[in-house]
């Protein structure tokens, strides 16, 4: 009895890729590292690879063409040699390159935080400065700075590095705002940690990934810009090499020697590309999205094991039966269960009632009636779900999506989150009408109205112009259930429909779902963790844990006289009203040596 | 010494009305109105209300996080703007908070030990080698393993996480606590479990409550006072058993009776 709750505890410490691996599995983004490393290796031994001396000319030997005996990529047009210059040349953009981004990336993301974390007038002054940098033209901008500092490579340098600050300011700032009012920073202001303390120790290294993100993207651009200005003859001066200045004096020879312009061209083009290619890499490395496995788009139905075992229909008269259902999650090679062995069924104007702790798979259980567990990750393994006398399972995949809504219809938690934001209710309640019926604009729009007022909107008319934000928690949560209606389903799935709602909203709205069930003789499959809801509500109950049914029953006789052991600890465990401090001395004989001490909850 | 931990008087607090740049001046809202309670030393008084009666708004106030439009506010026996004059430790000497959202109030990419080591070292103002021994202890009093401290907040459960941010709580050795939903994101059973440790923690250590929530039967359980807040005022107040036996205000008739029962 003491692990029914102690396994309900820490969540399992979920195997992540580490964020290398992920790097190095994304093939493109494995050459582009390849490819910079085998350049980075080049540059960084120049000193000691038997090259000649980049700047030394000779007359006699002007452009000779590559692969020519001493000169492996030829000669320019002072008869320098082009490999030496290439490789010099290399070593001076990518450290100039590299340098603006470090610049850039230091004065941006520090005015960036401090814009995002200060709010108000500082961050006001602070962004109008960085839109007045970004108002002038890019490269105009770049140019001008150089001509007011004199040509020459440093000068180069600040010019691209001040031009990429605003990059790195408004990546920042955009990440800083959000956490600035998170609960954690708060946490630390009261902690006792000063404003400096907070960004440096609290907020900077949640918003080191987009830093590394932003530089890695921006430093291939940063080495093109540098070759830009040097091309202009505003960054390196002769005879010192780089690629930009070695691409602008082989211009000149493009038609005679193209090769003098082309080779560094082609390195540019190398340099940059890995860079790149390193930098979606990364980014994708860090996403916390990717990290956690759900890589792909979820397909458009729960996929279902080929060689799963399915049941015969148990409950003959159900409109909804499940048989058997194993589902779970594909990670890697494993399958972790989340449902097992899982069998209920509901009577046509009933309402079944499951109910169970955070994690013990009502809401998976809920979700593979109609096929609606992600997949991947989510598989169907075993078993049946009857609807009528049909198994979805079989179902072909078109016909199942058609059930969606039609015949089966979901009620979800937050209706703020599965209402759409910039559709007025009116429009989405008659879009979930059209999905399934086809009917003139009016009778459309009249039906929608109609369902409003069915679920006791008040002035539907004019509140179906409404958007969702504009609406009462408690009047969102009656447009979900009038979109659930929509096409006269039967069977209704609640989620925790009423969970987000305040006490006298959530009464009003189980009055509505009564009363409506009961007019309609739909069938309700109800999902919740509120002992006192479903005793408000249900006919029967499931109890649910770790993803098997302990019990079920009609309402009034699990809840007086519960069979299970888990089933009597969880009813145990709900306070009452009217039952005071009595409560606490009840649940502290009931935690008695067991305790809290094994570490759970 | 007053037996007052906090003294709250006509205090009031509105959102917006200030003038933009260039814009008009903005919609005022008002969260609080002329809101008067004492918590005294020792209790446990419960707030309670719907979203948006100004519970939360009343909390932040409290700390520190926010100020207040006009009324005032005496903790331990200080005036709160003595306090905000003296800087961010004043406060959180005396009155902490546990966050509403757990999780979120704990910083994703730190270590509990990490978290712990600020109150530890800014507001209690241990050395280093008092520190490790300060956490093991709050571990033990929070009834979490000691190897805890090296885990990161997205590897622990709700009931956990919310034992971590009371353990943060008691490591600046408060007299207060100001508990904002506790327990409301949390299965009945790890629910019954924190109303527990809360409960010993209280008599352990002498600390007073203001423990913020919407559940009217955990309220009973634990609280010695409900304040019943609406619209930003506070509409009742009064000892919990005789509260729930015999509701005045109409708003806590309403409330009382949309609680949802098991009928036996």
């Amino acid at each position: 009895m003491t692990d029914s709750f102690a396994d309900l505890s820490s969540p399992p410490r979920a195997s992540r890729m580490s964020p290398l691996r992920l790097l190095v599995q994304s093939r493109l983004a494995a050459a582009g590292l390849l490819l910079l490393i085998a350049i980075g290796l080049v540059i960084l031994l120049a000193p000691v690879l038997p090259l000649s001396d980049p700047n030394a000319t000779a007359p006699a030997e002007r452009l000779l063409r590559p692969l020519t005996e001493g000169h492996l990529l030829g000669t320019d047009q002072l008869g320098r040699d082009i490999l030496s210059r290439l490789i010099w040349g290399s070593r001076v953009s990518i450290a100039v390159g590299f340098a603006a981004t470090l610049f850039a990336a230091l004065i941006g993301s520090g005015i960036g935080l401090i814009s995002g974390y200060a709010g108000g007038r500082t961050d006001n002054m602070l962004m109008r400065g960085i839109d007045m940098l970004m108002a002038f033209p890019y490269i105009l901008l770049a140019l001008a700075i150089v001509a007011a500092l004199g040509p020459g490579l440093m000068n180069a340098l600040y010019a691209i590095a001040v031009v990429n600050i605003p990059f790195f300011a408004r990546n920042v700032r955009g990440v800083t705002l959000g956490l600035a009012h998170r609960e954690f920073v708060d946490a630390a202001r009261l902690s006792g940690k000063g404003h400096l303390s907070i960004l440096a120790t609290e907020i900077l290294p949640n918003v080191l990934p987009v830093i590394v993100i932003t530089m890695s993207t921006t430093a291939g651009w940063m080495i093109l810009e540098t070759a830009g200005l040097s091309f202009l003859g505003l960054g390196a001066q002769p005879p010192q090499a780089d690629l930009g200045s070695m691409l602008g004096e082989g211009r000149a020879q493009l038609f005679t020697a193209p090769h003098v312009s082309i080779v560094p061209g082609v390195m540019i083009f190398l340099i940059v590309i890995s860079l790149n290619l390193v930098g979606d890499g990364i980014r994708d490395a860090l996403d916390p999205r990717l990290k956690s496995g759900a890589l792909g788009r979820p397909g458009p139905i729960t996929a279902i094991a080929t060689d799963r075992r399915a049941h015969e229909k148990s409950q003959a008269g159900a409109v909804l039966s499940i048989e058997g259902l194993d589902t779970g999650f594909r990670m890697g090679s494993q399958y972790v269960p989340a449902v097992r062995n899982v069998s209920l069924s509901v009577m046509p104007g009933e309402c079944l009632g499951l109910i169970g702790e955070s994690g013990s798979g009502k809401s998976v259980t809920a979700l593979s009636v109609m096929g609606l567990v992600a997949s991947p990750p989510g598989l169907i393994r075993n078993g049946s779900i009857h609807l009528g006398n049909e198994d979805v399972l079989s179902m072909p995949e078109s016909r199942l999506i058609a059930c969606r809504g039609q015949r089966v219809a979901y009620i979800f938690q937050d209706p703020l989150t599965t209402l759409h934001p910039t559709y007025t209710i009116g429009q989405q309640v008659a879009e979930a009408i059209a999905a399934h019926q086809s009917l003139g604009r009016s009778e459309l729009w009249d039906r929608a109205i109609a369902l409003l007022e069915k679920v006791q909107i008040p002035d539907a008319r004019a509140r179906a112009e409404h958007y969702p934000h504009q609406l009462s928690g408690g009047q969102r949560q009656r447009v979900g259930i009038a979109m659930a209606l929509a096409n006269d389903p039967e069977v209704i799935i609640a989620d925790e429909p009423t969970t987000a709602l305040d006490v006298t909203v959530q009464a009003d709205i189980l009055r509505l779902l009564k009363a409506l069930q009961r007019e309609r003789q739909m069938a309700l499959l109800f999902i919740t963790h509120d002992f006192g809801v479903v005793s408000e509500i249900c006919d029967r109950v499931a109890v649910m844990k770790d993803g098997e049914i302990v019990e079920t029953g009609t309402t009034r006789t699990v809840l007086n006289r519960p069979q299970h052991a888990y089933t009597k600890r969880l009813i145990a465990c709900v306070p009452e009203i009217g039952e005071g401090r009595r409560f606490l001395h009840r649940v502290a004989d009931l935690f008695d040596g067991q305790s809290e001490k094994d570490g759970a909850a | 010494m007053s037996d007052n931990a906090i003294r709250v008087r006509d205090l009031t607090k509105t959102f917006g009305g200030k003038t933009q740049l260039f814009g008009r001046a903005s919609h005022e809202v008002r969260a609080l109105t002329k809101v008067s309670v004492d918590l005294k030393q020792g209790e446990t008084l419960a707030v309670v209300g719907e979203s948006g009666s100004g519970k939360s708004t009343l909390a932040r106030i409290l700390v520190g996080l926010e100020t207040p439009t006009s009324g005032t506010i005496e903790i331990a026996g200080q005036s709160a703007d003595d306090l905000r004059k003296q800087g961010p430790k004043a406060f959180g000497r005396t009155v902490q908070y546990v966050f509403q959202e757990t999780v979120a109030s704990l910083n994703p990419r730190k270590t509990i030990a990490q978290i712990l080591e600020t109150p530890l070292s800014l507001l209690a103002g241990h050395a280093a080698p008092e520190r490790k021994s300060r956490m093991r202890e709050l571990m033990q009093a929070v009834d979490m393993p000691e190897d805890a401290l090296d885990r990161y907040p997205h590897e622990m459960s709700g009931g956990q996480a919310q034992r971590m941010a009371i353990a943060r709580a008691l490591a600046a050795e408060p007299d207060i606590l100001i508990l904002d939903e506790p327990v409301s994101a949390l299965d009945v059973s790890v629910q019954a479990q924190v109303l527990l440790l809360l409960q010993r923690l209280k008599d352990e250590l002498g600390l007073s409550y203001l423990f913020i929530s919407h559940d009217l039967a955990v309220v009973e359980a634990i609280a010695d006072r409900v304040a019943v807040m609406h619209f930003g005022e506070i509409v009742e107040l009064e000892e919990a058993g005789r509260l729930f036996r015999e509701p005045v205000h109409p708003y806590t008739q309403k409330l009382l009776q949309s609680a949802p029962r098991i009928a036996r």
